[in-house]
């Protein structure tokens, strides 16, 4: 018995290992192509010969890279607060109120979750070319709390849905308004699943790359993954890759460090609005 | 009446909750609306002229004349069959993929928090970036694991062997999310039940396939629509991958390159219109077949 | 402090299902008044609509004299006591019981001062600054109080604040919520399914069913004077027990004897033109052992097989069954049998349950012969429901 359960563990760890070894390998692959130095990044070597810092140092001093990742951080974040604002306010009202036109909402935002973003692409570019808006900050933000919103509807509606209703109840019959139910009362309860919303928003935000390719045209609105795309080099001579694989650290470490500082939280919020509905 | 009655007697409190409902939903629905619905249907319009980027004076109406253009054209029908190529395959993999994945994260007990979180790494990783590492990767040159092909191979110059590893990509990413969706329905399978099929003698084969499966069902339909959907407008593993060359263009590259590569709106829109009813296809193919419980339709009434 | 009067008040939701028909009921200034009924009564959905959480569809509400249909919960002045309690599990027991004042602009000294004195009257000085995630439930039911005692509101409403607690601690908080509205002298409705709580507790109980008031009156009222099948059944416990009766010859004929009935109740039966079926109700205490009776006492007699015998000290309930005993039938009954459950749990044959005197020597599995004092029995129309032997209609509502 004992021997069969040890067994059964060297399986899992078995597992476990494997499942650690696949989620890891293109991370450690690209991590090594930045730590190259120039002469051995074609040696096709798992792990770096010469280690160097050079492909950072090259990608910092660029405005190619510095001015994209500003763009990126700057979009994110306004794209994310204004999402998460206005996805709590929906999110309250499908959960808590009773009113007229809730399903309208539900499927609208059921329709935009499914929508294709490049069927938006083509209207988008010419409508943001009217408006002035093509390549600026605000029209990647647009698309960007767009599409967010039904993710940050559903995940707060089933966050919201978790609170007792008779406290509302309870808050209204102490005396509350229900604007004032809600920001007394909800609202603090709500944070940690506001938090956890704002973090899965802004890695979509900030994985995007259809948009920020097409509608942008100079630096001054393109994020990191569309300046990589179109990345040259730091100087003529070398090769992208490096430079890629650096920039590409920049933009992928500081998400890990977050996802992995609230995995809890972000499996909750991935995993609530899905099966709750 | 009684419907009149009861809407004229509103109370105080009842009318201030309605009118709150609306107020907290409107800026939400109008940026939705004026972001999508409002292009959508531009785009509809758009898809009726000639309207060609380079020309823009001759623009002109010409009916269904794109769409005629587009669904006459190789390779509308050639990225259409690579999108559904790579969607079907891509997602049955990552169903299978995530099932196993979802077992080990919910019965392995020693190092459970390592896994999930190293789960997540691919879930947070930027999709290009991901990309740009398998293109590294498979590159002649660059890539450890094209050394390890037969000299000359250069797999993302054929189109099997290219197409082959954008599904590869593709299930990478996103293969965890679908893990933890189903995570999240194993759960919801009680352990009393598995105990009970036990004693009634099931294997444990026919206890997944017989108890476990059937009770997390939703969770299965509303992962796969999700992932179905998300899959058939694959654009970034194959813009870095391969751009489209060597027969491996989804219909999204498809649309994009309509648009500017070859800066002709009228027929990019009409493929954007396309690849637009593609989708709604789907999921109400979905809902209808499966009855795959879109989320919020169960509480649409409350 | 203030009355509560419901004129004509109605529940109709949208689909047109009713849940509250037609409810009169003046609950006068410091009245504890309870509601009480099997789930589903339209009892919480009257408290909801007096506290403004839910709208009334027709009727009037006054409290205080004023007519507060339309108005918020806010502009009600009323407390709630919840079931779930619905503390604010992010702020602490003092904040949970000054929120309501802190929303009404109070002084924060005064918030202070009147949040301390509530913990002291609850015993909750030393929790004031924890959180309610860290309280016991008999804490956590105090702190609800709390909340509602500071505020010196028109009226308390309770909705079932003792069910979440163990049947000891409901005792106690029971004779503490008495002892509280006794001494504040506040204006209180209480919802309770649990007959107990409701016969203990209140001034006056409120008897519904189906979304209908069936009977008001002091709790002995009700116990004694039963307006229909449906409010003998479920007021008392153990419940009354039913026979079927026909009468013939002056006589009831029931399955344990002919029962003799008194010229009054014969003159009343005549007049209500009542059926030949009829259904008796008699409650435990009305059977005794007939070995601890005087021979000579008015009443019937009869023998029957001693099913179960509880003995709780003070008394004891024996349980008595007999071959070819049936079950009287009503539309009331089998819905208070669907409530309590006991529809299922049948275990075959009819059941007579007696309140016996502790001298008593029946065995189980025994026979014994039983005394029944007819003085208090009640005849019912089995149709109707309606109590025939009730001397006055008019005295309900007190």
């Amino acid at each position: 018995m004992a021997r069969a359960g040890k067994r059964h563990a060297a399986g899992w760890a078995v597992a476990n290992v494997v499942v650690v070894a696949y989620a890891l390998f293109p991370v450690w692959w690209i991590a090594a192509l930045s730590f190259k130095d120039p002469t051995t990044l074609t040696d096709g070597n798992f792990v770096p010969v010469k280690w160097t810092w050079d492909n950072y140092r090259g990608i910092f001093e660029t405005a190619e890279f510095t001015r994209a990742l500003v763009n990126s951080i700057g979009i994110a974040l306004i794209a994310t607060v204004i999402a998460v604002a206005l996805g709590t306010m929906a999110a309250y009202a499908v959960a808590r109120l009773r009113f007229p036109g809730k399903r309208l909402l539900i499927g609208l935002s059921l329709l935009i979750a499914m929508f294709p973003p490049i069927s938006l692409v083509s209207p988008l570019f010419d409508i943001e070319r009217a408006l002035g808006l093509f390549d600026t900050w605000p029209g990647l933000i647009l698309p960007y709390m767009t599409f967010s919103l039904p993710l940050a509807i559903y995940t707060l509606s089933a966050f919201f849905r978790e609170i007792p209703w008779d406290l509302e109840k309870a808050a209204k019959v102490d005396g509350a308004t229900p604007a004032q139910a809600f920001r007394l009362v909800i609202a603090p309860l709500a944070a940690p699943g506001v938090f956890t919303t704002a973090i899965l928003v802004f890695i979509f935000c900030w994985n995007d790359f259809l948009f920020a390719i097409s509608l942008t045209s100079t630096q001054s609105a393109r994020t990191v993954p569309a300046a990589i795309a179109f990345f040259t080099g730091s100087s003529q001579f070398q090769q992208p890759a490096g430079s890629i694989a650096a920039a590409a650290m920049v933009i992928t470490v500081p998400i890990i460090v977050f996802v992995l500082l609230f995995q809890r939280r972000i499996v909750a919020g991935l995993t609530s609005g899905a099966v709750k509905g | 009446m009684p419907g009149a009655a009861a809407a004229a007697r509103l109370s105080a409190g009842a009318r201030q909750e309605r009118r709150l409902g609306w107020l907290l939903c409107a800026p939400a629905v109008l940026v939705m609306a004026a972001v999508t619905a409002y292009p959508i249907g531009y785009a509809v319009y758009l898809s009726l002229q000639r309207y060609d980027l380079r020309f823009p004076d001759r623009a002109e109406f010409v009916g269904l004349g794109n769409y005629a253009a587009v669904l006459s054209s190789p390779f509308w029908w050639e990225a259409f069959g690579v999108t559904l190529f790579i969607t079907v395959v891509s997602v049955t993999v990552e169903l299978v993929l995530g099932m196993a994945l979802a077992m080990v994260m919910h019965r392995t007990v020693l190092g459970r928090g390592t896994v999930r979180t190293a789960v997540l790494v691919p879930y947070g990783i930027v999709t290009v970036v991901a990309a740009f590492s398998w293109q590294y990767a498979w590159t002649p040159g660059t890539g450890y694991l094209a050394a390890l092909l037969p000299a000359g191979e250069a797999p993302l110059t054929e189109q099997w062997p290219a197409l082959g590893l954008i599904i590869l990509a593709e299930v990478w990413k996103t293969t965890p999310f679908m893990a933890l969706l189903l995570l999240a329905g194993l759960a919801l399978v009680p352990e009393e039940t598995l105990r009970a099929a036990m004693v009634d003698g099931a294997g444990g084969w026919q206890r997944f396939v017989r108890v476990t499966l059937p009770l997390m069902k939703p969770a299965v339909l509303v992962a796969l629509l999700f992932r179905t959907l998300d899959a058939f407008r694959v654009f970034d593993s194959v813009f870095v991958l391969t751009a489209g060359a060597h027969g491996t263009g989804s219909v999204s590259i498809l649309g994009y390159d309509n648009l500017f590569t070859a800066l002709n709106l009228g027929i990019g829109s009409a493929v954007s219109v396309l690849i637009f009813l593609c989708v709604a296809l789907i999921a109400f193919a979905f809902v209808r077949l499966f009855g795959a419980a879109a989320p919020g339709s169960g509480e649409g009434g409350r | 402090m203030a009355e509560i009067v419901l004129e004509g008040i109605t529940k109709r939701y949208p689909d047109g299902a009713v849940a509250v028909r037609d409810v009169d009921l003046t609950v006068a200034d410091g009245e504890f008044v309870i509601l009480v009924g099997p789930s589903g009564c339209g009892k919480s959905t009257t408290l909801n609509m007096i506290a403004g959480l839910e709208d009334i569809s027709e009727g009037t509400l006054r409290i205080g004299g004023q007519v507060v249909n339309d108005k918020a919960p806010k502009d009600r002045d009323i407390a709630m006591v919840f079931q779930s309690y619905a503390l604010y599990p992010h702020m602490s027991v003092r904040e949970n019981m000054g929120f309501a004042l802190r929303l009404a602009k109070t002084d924060k000294a005064v918030i202070r001062e009147k949040v301390e004195e509530a913990a002291r009257i609850l015993d909750l000085t030393e929790h004031l600054d924890r959180r309610p995630a860290n309280l016991s439930g008999g804490q956590r039911q105090r702190v609800a109080m709390g909340r509602a005692l500071v505020r010196a509101p028109k009226a308390f409403l309770m909705d079932e604040p003792l069910s979440n607690l163990d049947a000891k601690l409901r005792v106690q908080m029971r004779t503490q919520i008495s002892r509280l509205q006794q001494r504040l002298g506040t204006t209180t409705v209480y919802v309770t399914h649990d007959q107990t709580e409701a016969m203990t507790l209140g001034d006056r109980v409120v008897v519904m069913r189906g979304g209908v008031v069936q009977q008001v009156g002091t709790p002995q009222h009700l116990y004694d004077q039963p307006r229909n099948l449906f409010v003998a059944g479920f007021i008392g416990s153990p419940a009354m027990n039913f026979l079927h009766a026909t009468l013939e010859e002056g006589l009831l004929r029931t399955a344990v004897g002919d029962l003799p009935v008194d010229a009054g109740l014969r003159g009343r039966l005549e007049r209500a033109d009542a059926p030949r079926d009829l259904i008796v109700g008699l409650r435990p205490e009305a059977f005794e052992d007939a070995a601890l009776v005087d021979p000579d006492l008015p009443g019937a007699r009869f023998t029957a097989t001693v099913d179960v015998v509880e003995s709780l000290g003070s008394d004891v309930y024996a349980h008595f069954t007999e071959e070819g005993w049936e079950p009287a039938t009503s539309a009331d009954l089998a819905e208070l049998a669907a409530d309590s459950g006991t529809a299922e749990a049948g275990g075959g044959g009819h059941q007579i349950i007696t309140r016996l005197g502790t001298t008593t020597r029946v065995r189980e599995g025994g026979r014994a012969e039983l005394y029944v004092d007819t003085s208090g029995m009640h005849v019912f129309d089995p149709r109707s429901g309606a109590n025939l032997t009730r001397r006055e209609a008019a005295a309900d509502g007190r």
